[in-house]
């Protein structure tokens, strides 16, 4: 069988899936994390349930929603409630983990989803939180999915529209957000970041396959560690990239 | 409206901004003086936004005395933060509320003509394309509200009236296109320096219509904390007096009008959704004036079989307009899907000033009501959207 060519939007999505592996619960937001969160559900995570912040809670995720209210986000679903009940939820600590995603990122996990400039006098406007900084602040563990481009990776945020680790060990608790939250990993196209309690700054965990570390480097506006043991990520196998292409998202909305 | 004062202590400063609901700047040095030609809409270090001094500030500009200002000690909170009428909303409730079962019914220019004026602060519920109630938003274009400050939650809603210039302010949690990208005129509004926005997240905006719905001040939440996001919407924390855990206090958003579409409702705006219910219980409870449209004016007998589905109650409601696809071109979930082809025409249209302006003559202004439009769109292709029946 001849090698499959993989897109960067098809590694990012694989690797974000492959780390739910047994978990329970997802808050999923719009475009790629509804592939991710559709991935893990048919591999390595059939019993996660998805919930989405407009109220729909455990959808099988048969057909890929293309926003987070529309029908099919609670198709089939367990429930279906409403904004203030699903974000409550998570503020109860009920849900686990949450995708997030942003045009910028800096070393702590901060992101940057409202304006690129100043914000009273910007170059850009983006679309502003929406749900992402309830997220941040309040389910347990966050997965940053990011495309691997410097300008979107720099030392400090235009905007800190979503809190990370702020500017690191216990700035979140200083600032009042529950313990134990945060960043988990910043998953790209290019490497995997952790952040390590003593510093909460990214650091280089993994390498996604034919990725070099000086590659990384070049498209990376900040410093970061190396872990020692340096992690070499598996390709996207065919079954993952099959389940991607063909029943996920036949019509490439999003691939 | 911006009034013409000077700060004679500044050389880069001169004005001072009156948007309608409180964007008001004092100088904290008091050098504030009348008379000055506005020159910019930017002020200087020494202003501060301030909207507890709003009354005060009005009279004293007429006068030509010093503005009261916050002080160093106590300063003051974003004058975006509109602070919550608790009792006021009671005493509303009270006296301008409709408790008895009456019919509602009316055409959408007249609900828009009596429930919303100039300067309202007023609110749509939606999620995405999904339940806009569009026909109403095309309505307040066509009478040309101005200065109305917008909880902007949205989407096709805020860029049609963000483009007509009848929005002054805006409290903002997410306008964009999803998988379609960003909103090209609110970059437009916003990267020009035409429109101020607050951020908020999702959350945050609709706890603060939960709190008015409570009938409370504020509500405290665990989100917001330690993000610029906080910092620009004004919201303050403190500390929780039985466990120490610091909070943000929401304060609660009284709107002066909330438009919702519905599946349906009867005569007296007795109101069920399927599905999903968004912020729709949130924002229903939270405001004074309460528009509804529904796809489908039902018997009350239809509302009594089952009750438990009835998530707004007719004393909320102050009109029930009947607006069959009154979404389009986004969904109604379980009846019609989105229209993507005039989603993209529409896309299209607003990537230029020129486009959008053509678009609004041709798909807002130019069209008397709801009927024209469907009739417009083609009631055959409407029929087309809907979902086969289970």
């Amino acid at each position: 069988m001849p090698a499959l060519e993989v897109s960067a939007v098809e590694t990012l999505i694989v690797s974000a899936a492959r780390l739910m592996t047994g978990r329970t619960t997802v808050f999923v937001g719009t475009g790629l994390p509804m592939l991710a969160a559709a991935l893990a559900k048919k591999t390595c995570a059939p019993d996660l349930v998805c919930i989405f912040e407009f109220g729909g809670i455990g959808s099988p995720l048969d057909h890929l929603p293309l926003g987070v209210g529309e029908a099919r986000t609670f198709e089939r679903a367990y429930a279906a409630e409403g904004l203030t009940g699903i974000m409550e939820t998570a503020q109860r600590g009920l849900i686990m983990d949450g995708f997030l995603g942003g045009a910028q990122v800096d070393p702590w996990g901060n992101l940057n989803t409202t304006v690129i400039g100043a914000h009273d006098d910007p170059k850009v406007r983006l679309p502003g939180s929406g749900g992402a900084n309830d997220v941040g602040s309040l389910v347990w563990r966050t997965i940053i999915l990011m495309r691997h481009e410097k300008k979107r990776f720099v030392e400090n945020v235009d905007f800190i529209t979503t809190p990370g680790y702020l500017d690191g060990p216990g700035a979140r608790e200083r600032a009042g957000l529950a313990p134990d939250t945060g960043p988990h990993r910043l998953v790209t196209d290019l490497a995997v970041f952790d952040f390590p309690p003593e510093t909460r700054r990214a650091r280089l965990v993994a390498l996604q396959p034919g990725v070099a570390e000086t590659q990384v480097r070049a498209e990376t506006g900040f410093s970061f560690p190396v872990l020692p043991a340096l992690e070499r990520l598996p390709a996207p196998t065919p079954h993952e990239l099959s389940l991607l292409r063909d029943t996920i998202d036949p019509e490439k909305v999003f691939l | 409206m911006t009034e013409k004062h000077h700060c004679p202590d500044c050389r880069w400063l001169e004005t001072r901004v009156d948007l309608d609901d409180g964007l008001n700047y004092s100088c904290q040095k008091g050098n504030l003086k009348a008379g000055a030609p506005v020159l910019t809409r930017t002020p200087c270090r020494d202003f501060s936004l301030d909207e507890t001094a709003v009354s005060v500030d009005r009279k004293a500009s007429r006068s030509g005395r010093t503005p009261a200002h916050g002080t160093r000690a106590n300063p003051p909170y974003s004058p975006f933060l509109k602070a919550a009428d608790t009792d006021g909303f009671r005493a509303f409730n009270r006296d301008e509320k409709e408790l008895r079962p009456v019919p509602k019914i009316m055409g959408e220019h007249e609900a828009v003509k009596r429930f919303i004026k100039d300067g309202d602060y007023i609110g749509f519920e939606l999620y995405g394309t999904v339940r806009c109630p569009l026909s109403i938003v095309r309505e307040v274009v066509r009478q040309g509200r101005k200065r109305l400050r917008l909880l902007g939650q949205g989407l096709i809603d805020v860029d049609l009236l963000v483009a007509s210039g009848c929005i002054s302010a805006l409290d903002l949690a997410y306008v964009g296109y999803e998988a379609y990208g960003l909103s090209p005129v609110l970059r437009r509004a916003v990267e020009k320096g035409k429109l101020k926005a607050r951020e908020w997240s999702n959350g945050a905006l609709a706890w603060r219509l939960k709190a008015a719905g409570m009938g409370l001040p504020f509500l405290p939440t665990r989100s917001m904390l330690g993000s610029d996001t906080l910092k620009s919407s004004g919201v303050r924390t403190m500390r929780d007096p039985y466990t120490g855990i610091q909070v943000a206090l929401l304060p609660a958003l009284q709107l002066d009008c909330a438009v919702i579409h519905v599946h349906r409702a009867d005569v007296n705006g007795n109101c069920q959704i399927d599905g999903i219910t968004g912020f729709a219980p949130d924002i229903a409870r939270a405001a004074k004036r309460l528009i509804v449209t529904a796809e489908e004016i039902v018997d009350e007998a239809v509302i009594r079989r089952t009750p438990e589905r009835t998530i707004i109650p007719f004393y909320l409601v102050d009109a029930v307009v009947h607006a069959p696809f009154g979404a389009h071109p986004g969904e109604t979930c379980g009846l019609y899907r989105r229209d993507e082809e005039h989603i993209k025409a529409y896309l299209k249209a607003i990537a230029t000033e020129e486009g959008t302006r053509a678009f609004l003559d041709e798909w807002v202004n130019g069209l008397p009501d709801h009927m024209a439009y469907r009739r417009k769109v083609g009631l055959d292709r409407l029929e087309g959207l809907r979902h086969a029946r289970p």
